[in-house]
């Protein structure tokens, strides 16, 4: 989408002109043009369409700056117009504030752009598509598509441009209540035969949730968790256990482990790897983001996402946007597919968790449900549905003494979230294999 | 620009079963001190309107920052398309909301209006904050912040036009507190968040909070661990609102129980036909829908689908009597319901929501309440919170407790949780505290609906009693 990259440059070459002497304007431009269909026993729910163009200003004046963020129309005049007198309220609020000691912009030029080609179909043909080939079945799910836009400019002449054209399909298949399987299907083209073998592995693993469910009873368990399951695990760890002021005011869950009191298992690692990911390659601040940063190698504590604020204030180097990692990697291991079942033997396949938190964040201790399918499993076979459990149980422990295996094949996981604006995160994850899982309710 | 907006629109609406138009426009201010450190102000301005179609028993919306007339022409033609295409597809018949009051309008009640301090007076009360909260070497972290939000709400049909304006103020202080070993947090004030002005800041004593908040920070560092053992349970408002939150508001949902939201945020052990006979908790339990408590968050004349708001019970001496969900729920589900049909901007559309849902007060004190308990913890401030998606087995952890013991309050103890289920729990509450105990709080956040929506929802409940919790600390 030129025109959206030009509206956003010339728009800010205006606003550009506006400035003073001594002073520097950052623009990063944040945009979406999407389509969201939600459905319920594979009807529509809700479809409509959200168009929102969005314009993050930071004028900084000397060591000191504000920010602001405000809706745009894609008119150039109207934006210009609304824009001004924005600029004339930051130049207010940083004259009104004091000099900011851990201010920090990147002031070599480096410009960069992502493009992807538009490949999507219309919605209204992939929602009738998928309508279609799951009759009978209780879908219920939501469908996001559409253009993302992502822009920086700054004063000092750096240009940087983001656009990724994609779907993502996430829905879940009923067979009663508590009794589902959840599914994922994103990327950047609709294969419709590729939603139809999907659909097909769900009629069957249906046919093996109708079996009679078995009660479990609260203990410790071996488990394999499988790959969407691991990602409801480390959104959790993600969220402050590798950002540096989360670590440097030992706020950290993975603080015993930065400080050595704890190791988990060598064959743990863990990267931020922007190269597979999604996320642009540019922060709000204009820095480049290195390609992969080491976050957790061989079981230890390998690095640390900083944003520009955190690198100035700890004397470290950005590599980051925000302390929250975009593109999770968690190295493969060597458990084959095939080999799943026969090395589980007894005990739980849980393919999905939900609604994490941390139950002691000093022990990286974290508790949560088992949804959706969840299998018991005895001498490596499948054996029959069990009901959602509790479980608390220590990162250190599951990936620590307790970590078995790890899968050899991974999961590209895109984010379907959609606070705000749709989400341009994904994890690349293997699934689990852990012995002693603690279940208690 | 509320009013221009409306004058473009109405001459666009196009010959349908019914086309509204939600406009909102909404400027935010972050204040913070962080580390003795004023951090940049952060200012927010959002604005754009959500049209709305229904139609042939079809429905569509389009939402959109352009509002020139071309830009809501083309939103409307896109919700028309949706409609269009929806027609005969629909899980259910889209109803159209109706507005029955005569209000047509609201305002918070503000007394001291943001601006009438200027960001440097805002900027030294959070200096001072952060000096009162820095008291030992051993914390870590410490910050002071203050937002203000303020919305203009403007909802419109070829009948009726609703204009709304909201004022919210949100307070937080925090301190971390590292001894080398283990780390603790003490927090204030985000959980205070209300309608209103600067005034607020006076009424909840924000910043002679700050030195306590320290203190009792560095104790936890020196606390015992809770114990771990079935014990009666006492819990403070800051606590018993996420309580209610997780276990009440949102199995209450309508498109919970109705199934819209199991792909994402679950359903409910709740069914339709429980309403007017299940007993939810014990005969001490009422909780009400309402939207008129002065300065809670969640107050408002009209819900987002127009309809007009009033106080209504959910559960009654324990027996639960109605759920929440707006116009279109209740026609799907043939109950009476709330106007709770919610939108958290004007991207995304209404879903069934909380509101203010409120805990009402009983008749013991503080020190009542105390006395029951032979052998029992008290725990205050939510740090934790879990439950599953049919909102039933739940386990929650808050930032401080005390050891209670015959009938006395001992000593602090670091790392209380408690785990239960919702119905078992709600019947074992046996006391619930006077007016002097209730607190009207909120939680600021409250994650929904796919495409995601964050909105406030407002609690108030005084202090409650429970009887042989499942209660635990670090090693339970």
């Amino acid at each position: 989408m030129r025109n959206l990259q030009e509206f956003f440059l010339r728009l800010f070459d205006r606003l550009a002109n506006s400035l003073r002497s001594g002073e520097c304007l950052l623009a990063n431009f944040l945009g979406e043009h999407s389509d969201f269909v939600r459905l319920n026993a594979n009807k529509v729910r809700q479809a409509g369409e959200v168009r929102q163009f969005e314009l993050e200003l930071n004028l900084i004046s000397g060591h000191r700056s504000a920010r602001a963020m405000a809706n745009v129309t894609g008119m150039i005049e109207t934006d210009t117009r609304y824009c001004l007198p924005v600029i004339d309220l930051l130049r207010d609020q940083v004259d009104s504030t004091p000099d900011d000691p851990y201010l920090l912009i990147n002031r070599t030029v480096e410009n960069s752009e992502t493009l992807t080609e538009d490949q999507l179909d219309p919605a209204t043909q992939i929602i009738a598509g998928i309508i279609s080939t799951s009759k009978s079945l209780d879908l219920v799910g939501f469908y996001a598509s559409g253009g993302i836009y992502r822009g920086f400019a700054n004063s000092l002449g750096q240009r940087n441009w983001y656009v990724r054209s994609g779907f993502n399909f996430d829905w879940s298949c009923f067979l009663e209540s508590n009794k589902a399987i959840k599914s994922r299907y994103a990327g950047f083209r609709w294969d419709h035969a590729e939603f139809e073998r999907k659909t097909a592995r769900i009629r069957d693993t249906l046919e093996l949730l109708a079996q009679p469910e078995k009660s479990i009873s609260p203990g410790s368990y071996r488990v394999y968790l499988a790959p969407a399951a691991v990602q409801e695990m480390m959104s959790m760890v993600a969220w402050r256990s590798f950002g540096a002021k989360s670590h440097m005011t030992r706020q950290s869950p993975l603080l015993k482990l930065a400080q050595g009191l704890e190791r988990l298992n060598p064959v743990v690692c863990v990267d931020e790897n922007n190269q597979n990911g999604l996320a642009p390659d540019f922060t709000r601040t204009g820095f480049i983001k290195p390609s992969r940063i080491e976050l957790i190698s061989q079981g230890r504590p390998a690095g640390m996402l900083v944003n520009s604020r955190s690198a100035k204030e700890y004397g470290l180097t950005v590599n980051a946007d925000a302390e929250y990692p975009d593109s999770l990697e968690m190295s493969p291991g060597t458990l084959a597919d095939q080999d799943l079942l026969g090395s589980l033997d007894t005990g739980l396949y849980i393919n999905n968790l939900w609604y994490t938190n941390y139950s002691d964040p000093n022990e990286c201790r974290i508790t949560g449900m088992t949804r959706y399918a969840c299998f018991w499993v005895e001498n490596g076979r499948i054996r029959a549905p069990v009901s959602p459990m509790r479980f608390d149980e220590s990162l250190y422990r599951m990936l620590g003494p307790n970590l078995l295996a790890v899968s050899r094949d991974r999961e590209w996981i895109l984010s379907s979230d959609t606070y705000l604006r749709r989400s341009v995160s994904s994890m690349r994850l293997p699934g689990l294999l852990v012995d002693d899982f603690n279940l208690t309710l | 620009m509320s009013d221009s907006i409306v004058s473009v629109f109405r001459p666009l609406m196009p010959a349908v079963d019914f086309c509204s138009l939600r406009f909102v426009e909404r400027s935010r201010q972050n204040l913070c001190v962080r580390h003795d450190v004023v951090e940049p102000i952060v200012n927010h301005f959002s604005r754009g309107a959500q049209i709305t179609i229904v139609n042939n028993g079809g429905s569509g919306y389009a939402a959109t920052c352009d509002l020139s007339k071309a830009g809501l022409k083309a939103a409307m033609e896109k919700a028309k398309e949706w409609a269009e295409i929806t027609s005969g597809q629909m899980f259910s018949r889209a109803g159209a909301s109706a507005t029955r009051a005569a209000t047509r309008s609201y305002r918070s009640p503000t007394g001291r209006e943001w601006n009438s301090q200027t960001i440097g007076e805002k900027l030294d009360l959070l200096a001072q904050v952060n000096r009162d909260l820095h008291i030992h070497d051993q914390i870590t972290d410490w910050w002071a912040a203050l937002s203000c939000v303020q919305s203009d709400v403007v909802f419109v049909t070829a009948e009726h036009e609703i204009h709304q304006h909201f004022d919210l103020l949100t307070q937080f202080l925090g301190v971390v507190a590292n001894n080398g070993r283990e780390t603790q947090t003490r927090t204030f004030g985000v959980e205070k968040a209300a309608q209103g002005g600067l005034e607020h800041l006076d009424r909840i004593g924000f910043k002679n909070r700050a030195t306590s908040t320290a203190e009792e920070a560095l104790a936890l560092l020196q606390a015992p661990d809770c114990p771990s053992r079935p014990a009666d349970l006492l819990l403070k408002p800051r606590q018993m609102i996420l309580q209610i939150h997780e276990s009440i508001g949102h199995p209450l949902e309508l498109d919970r129980i109705l199934g819209d939201e199991r792909n994402y945020a679950g359903g409910s052990f709740v069914t339709l036909d429980m309403f007017g006979t299940y007993r939810y908790g014990s005969d001490l339990l009422n909780i009400t829908f309402d939207p008129g408590v002065d300065t809670q968050i969640a107050c408002y004349a009209f819900d987002d689908d127009g309809e007009a708001s009033e106080r209504v019970f959910l559960i009654r001496n324990g027996i639960l009597e109605r759920p929440l969900g707006g116009a279109l729920s209740q026609q799907r589900a043939g109950l009476p319901g709330a106007a709770a049909s919610r939108a958290c901007d004007w991207n995304r559309p209404p879903i069934d929501r909380m509101a203010n849902i409120n805990l009402e007060a009983g008749g013991s004190t503080f020190k009542d309440l105390v006395a029951l308990v032979e052998n029992g913890v008290l725990m205050d401030t939510n740090r934790s919170w879990s439950i599953d998606d049919s909102r039933n087995k739940f386990q929650f952890g808050c930032e401080a407790g005390w050891i209670i013991k015959d009938g006395e309050i001992r000593e602090l103890v670091k790392n209380p949780n408690y785990r239960g289920i919702s119905g078992t729990f709600w019947r074992s509450l046996k006391a619930v505290g006077d007016r002097a105990t209730f607190e009207v709080l909120s939680v600021p956040a409250c994650g929904k609906g796919e495409p995601n929506q964050a909105i406030q929802t407002g609690h108030a409940s005084p202090t409650c009693l429970f009887t042989q919790a499942d209660i635990f600390g670090s090693n339970g």
